[in-house]
């Protein structure tokens, strides 16, 4: 073992000798050093977001192997997948399942950071890629719906697109470009193909980079009510200790994956009509629920305006805001110790919560 | 309605031809010959003319009809209806005016337009509507050019109906043409909206037949309309839609409206019906019913109110048919009852496949082959339910076989299906294991790896709000 | 995984030094194997899944069918899977093979070919289709889907889409 071991060490002198990415690496990661307190927990979210994207980079690029992008035979090559292949139900369903788990550790991730203000200065940047991981998320949930085109797919991918042509001035030609059409046809499935394979991943991939070399280069954050204590927090070196404990999550992770896929296997539905009536019941993907659900209370007519546009426009202002919090919270960049915006980041949970509740329990079950 | 005619035609035989009705209507009845000349000619040339310029030439002279311009005004609804319903008429759409039915000249804007030397006849009486009608449809070199499609034997029909012979014996209550298809707003049957759409049909005869005060002279029962709206024909035609679904025509004929014979009824039923028919016109029943005198189909399935058949017909129990007349230790009893037992196997089987195939596809198999599959195996059964009118186990036992062995296959695709899940589940609990192992491991060596350090005693500061690393 | 060394420093807590080292050799060796075993479990379905099962993939809208065209006699037909829906192949008394749903357009029963009449017939309710699949007589209220027939060397390809 022994022998085993100086053998294997000696081919990654070698490699570094002529690389030094690995040692570099290392370096790095036994100097980074992760702060213990009792808001550690949060700090787990970010390196479980970043494991269920490999996990989902990893089952997508397998799916790819099975997949037909185009409206006759898409279905039918999930069906094959899912009867035939071998184990082609267990990657179809884990990547299902990691695309969900991914997006809610995104929504966690994003809310620990937004309540223990670890956007001061000069992580700033880091909160405005994160944000743009989320949105790049959502639409990755968003387009990768349609690809199995089903009924439900197809009907909600109708409905959610609609919902930007409601923008004002250039809702109708949003609408073109995102459908490839006036309708959703074989034509948005190719592009929804594309945004979800090619475009969206490059972009998070440069987008991610960013993100995790700035949280590497400006470390952890302490949050302000632990920072001010009398005793600085203790902290362990990121490497090993901190990367064990997130392997330790990870592996539960890959462990509960498996158990979703093997117990609530990704459904498949009927194959898509576009000449038969809605099915009732209809629903987006649960993260769009608290948007679905606030459209439906909205008037028909806000001030003149369709209310429906108001609401589109409403949430794309809150999105602005959200990605602006580090510069709109003044008082915690100058050093004040102020709350304002732990109550609105509270605010926005109870907000999202309830109405994804009331949009669960309200509308009939599809 | 017809009552309202007869008052309608004397009234206006009054007032617009005080000789009598006798000259217009004889001149009505002598000119039937098709098509007459001084009238119909306004709307159709039968000079040889294409019949496009000729329908064309009628609809441009349509607006300059004096007839619709002078009743379309009058106050009495009686003189008024007609005139602004007949634009619905599919006459008019073909360019038929009024006098292509009533004579007269629609260019004369007075009174001289009614008059009955310009073949004026007024409201045709209702004996003569057939003959009327007959005057083009009858007519096959006429109606070739409207619709080369159309029957041309619906009068010739009439006149053998019950409805056509009553007519010609002086009974003008029953119906005639106008009754049925209505006077002034004709439509084809394919229209919705006609009264002889399929939907419409059963509402249609019962104006008439489902009034017991009208029926009365004719001591007729009155509650088929009642029956058959509880039929699954009805059910199928109005609820389903299915506008092949027989409602009274087409059983008792359009036109030739024959009083049902025992023998007509079972042809009928086997239009559709057929193997059931073939089966039983083959079978031993068929010669004793005939011979006992009642009727095929009729006798075990009724014949208005027709409820859909159930296994529970087949048997001598409460609701079996055949127990009306085989006791239960009869040879035919136990014909029956092996009949049944063998479509309830069947029938269970099926049941038993598709609660395995159901369970198999909640827990996410995808199992749809073998649901299609189960398809056959109902084919089998409905096979076999057509079969049992030959009243012979083993012709019903050739239709099950087969339908068992798909219904077991199917099953067997669905257990499969359900141990492929325990396989998975296997699976997920020794990878699940091997995670938990690796967890463990780890969580003792993160504890035995290093406890943590304060600032000041290890080499790096702590402090989160200033990096160090990277620079 | 090499960190082990380095934290050697803090040490582990019971004092026996020996004790300490063979346990973490025992940890390790377990750690070791459980993490194979992850890896195999995590490489195993991925092998699997990239190696083609044993039913080609087909093309989406079409289905090669196992009997030869010269085993189609004339004037007969044949149910085949297409998708997970029968359909009827026919070859005509002219010598033609054409391909249609077999599922009955009036409840949904499976069609059979007549050779008698030349015509495709449902037994369920005498439901009778021309030979281009046009209901003719019974209760059918539409007529059958027609396929395309392709005929490449000894193999019948059926697919979906303009029936010509």
């Amino acid at each position: 073992m022994s022998g085993t071991n100086s053998r294997l060490r000696a081919l990654r002198a070698w490699f570094d000798d002529r690389v030094g990415i690995l040692g570099e690496m290392e370096r790095l990661g036994k100097k980074k050093r992760v702060p213990l307190h009792r808001h550690t927990i949060w700090y787990y979210l970010g390196g479980m977001t970043l494991f269920l994207f490999i996990v989902q980079v990893v089952t997508g690029v397998l799916l790819l192997f099975y997949y037909r992008p185009n409206a006759e035979g898409a279905y039918e090559s999930i069906q094959f997948l899912m009867t035939d292949v071998h184990f082609g139900w267990l990657v179809r369903s884990i990547h299902h399942w990691a695309a969900n788990l991914m997006i809610f550790t995104l929504f966690i991730h994003m809310f620990s950071v937004l309540l223990l203000r670890a956007y001061r200065a000069p992580r700033e940047m880091t909160w405005f890629t994160g944000v743009v991981l989320l949105a790049l998320g959502l639409t990755l949930g968003f387009t990768g719906y349609l690809l199995p085109w089903n009924e439900l797919s197809y009907f909600a991918t109708t409905v959610g697109t609609r919902i930007v042509g409601v923008v004002p001035w250039v809702g109708q030609f949003l609408l073109g470009v995102l459908r490839g059409g006036n309708d959703v046809t074989g034509a948005t499935l190719t592009r929804f193909y594309a945004l979800h394979t090619a475009v969206l991943p490059a972009l998070v991939f440069l987008v991610l980079g960013l993100h995790v070399y700035l949280v590497q280069r400006h470390g952890m954050s302490v949050p302000p009510e632990v920072e001010s204590e009398e005793k600085p927090p203790r902290s362990i070196p990121f490497l090993p200790d901190f990367a064990l404990r997130d392997l330790v999550g990870w592996l539960a992770a890959l462990a509960v994956l498996a158990a979703l896929a093997a117990y609530f296997p990704a459904e498949l539905g009927k194959k898509a009509d576009p000449f038969a009536s809605a099915p009732v019941g209809i629903k987006p993907e649960w993260y769009f629920m608290f948007m679905f659900q606030t459209l439906k209370y909205l008037p028909a007519y806000i001030l003149g305006f369709e209310g429906e546009a108001v609401g589109i426009l409403g949430f794309g202002l809150a999105g602005l805001l959200l990605f602006l919090v580090p510069v709109l919270d003044r008082p915690s960049v100058r050093g004040q110790r102020t709350r304002l915006f732990v109550w609105l980041g509270i605010a926005m949970i109870v907000y999202i919560v309830t109405l994804t509740i009331i949009g669960y329990a309200v509308s009939p079950k599809g | 309605m017809s009552v309202r005619a007869l008052v309608a035609c004397f009234a206006l035989a009054l007032a617009a031809a005080p000789a009598g009705t006798a000259p217009g209507l004889a001149q009505g009845t002598q000119d039937a010959a098709p098509p007459r000349g001084d009238t119909i000619a306004n709307a159709a040339d039968t000079t040889g003319a294409a019949s496009a310029d000729t329908t064309g030439g009628a609809g441009a002279a349509q607006p300059e009809e004096s007839c619709v311009s002078c009743h379309r005004s009058l106050d009495s609804e009686r003189f008024s209806a007609p005139a602004k319903a007949f634009h619905n008429d599919i006459h008019a759409s073909k360019g038929f005016g009024c006098v292509a039915c009533h004579g007269g000249d629609d260019k004369d804007s007075g009174f001289g337009a009614m008059d009955p030397a310009k073949g004026f006849i007024g409201i045709p009486s209702r004996r003569d509507i057939p003959e009327l009608c007959g005057r083009c449809h009858s007519d096959a070199q006429f109606m070739k050019r409207f619709n080369p499609s159309l029957r041309v034997d619906q009068v010739a029909e009439y006149r053998t109906s019950v409805h056509g012979r009553r007519l010609a014996a002086g009974d003008t209550l029953v119906a005639t043409c106008a009754d049925c298809h209505h006077i002034h707003s004709i439509r084809p049957p394919s229209d919705p909206k006609s009264n002889v759409y399929p939907v419409h049909v059963s509402q249609t005869c019962g104006r008439c037949h489902a009034d017991a005060d009208y029926m009365k002279p004719y001591g007729i029962p009155t509650d088929q309309l009642q029956k058959y709206e509880k039929s699954v024909h009805w059910a199928t035609l109005s609820q389903k839609g299915d506008l092949s679904a027989p409602t009274c025509n087409d059983c008792h004929g359009s036109h030739g409206a024959t009083p049902p014979g025992v023998s007509s009824v079972v042809n009928v039923c086997g239009q559709c019906h057929a193997v059931q028919a073939g089966r039983f016109e083959a079978s031993f029943h068929s010669e004793i019913f005939s011979m006992i005198g009642a009727p095929g189909c009729v006798t075990c399935h009724g014949n208005h109110e027709i409820h859909a058949p159930t296994d529970a017909f087949l048997g001598v129990g409460d609701s079996a048919v055949c127990g009306r007349c085989h006791t239960a230790d009869s040879k035919g009893a136990q014909v029956a009852t092996g009949e049944r037992s063998l479509i309830d196997s069947l029938a269970d089987r099926m049941q038993v496949a598709d609660s395995i195939l159901g369970r198999a596809a909640d827990a996410g198999m995808e199992v749809s082959q073998a649901q299609a599959n189960l398809g056959n195996a109902r084919n089998a059964l409905i096979q076999a339910r057509a079969a049992i009118h030959s009243f012979s186990v083993d012709s019903v036992r050739a239709k099950i076989d087969p339908g068992l062995e798909v219904a077991d296959q199917s099953a067997t695709r669905g257990r499969d299906a359900l141990q492929e899940l325990q396989v998975r589940r296997l699976g997920l609990a020794v990878s699940a294991a091997l995670i938990l192992l690796v967890i463990v491991m780890l969580v003792l060596k993160i504890h035995r790896a290093g406890r943590p350090t304060r600032p000041g005693e290890g080499k790096q500061r702590g402090n989160g709000g200033e990096g160090s690393h990277g620079r | 995984m090499d960190g082990e060394e380095v934290r050697q420093a803090h040490g582990p807590r019971d004092g026996s030094q020996r004790d300490g080292a063979s346990r973490r050799e025992v940890v390790n060796w377990i750690l070791g194997l459980g993490a194979g075993g992850v890896a195999a479990a995590v490489f195993y379905p991925i092998v699997r899944y990239i190696v083609p099962p044993e039913e080609a993939q087909s093309a989406a809208n079409s289905v090669a069918l196992s009997v030869k065209p010269e085993d189609v006699k004339s004037n007969s037909g044949q149910i085949f899977k297409f998708g997970n829906k029968p359909a009827i192949l026919i070859r005509t008394p002219t010598g033609d093979l054409r391909a249609f749903t077999a599922v009955c357009t009036h409840l949904g029963c499976i069609v059979e070919y007549r050779a008698d009449l030349s015509q495709i017939w449902c037994p369920c309710h005498n439901g009778h289709y021309n030979l281009q699949g046009i209901n003719v007589s019974g209760p059918p209220p539409k007529p059958l889907t027609e396929y395309v027939v392709n005929v490449q060397g000894d193999r019948i390809v059926v697919s979906r889409g303009q029936a010509g």
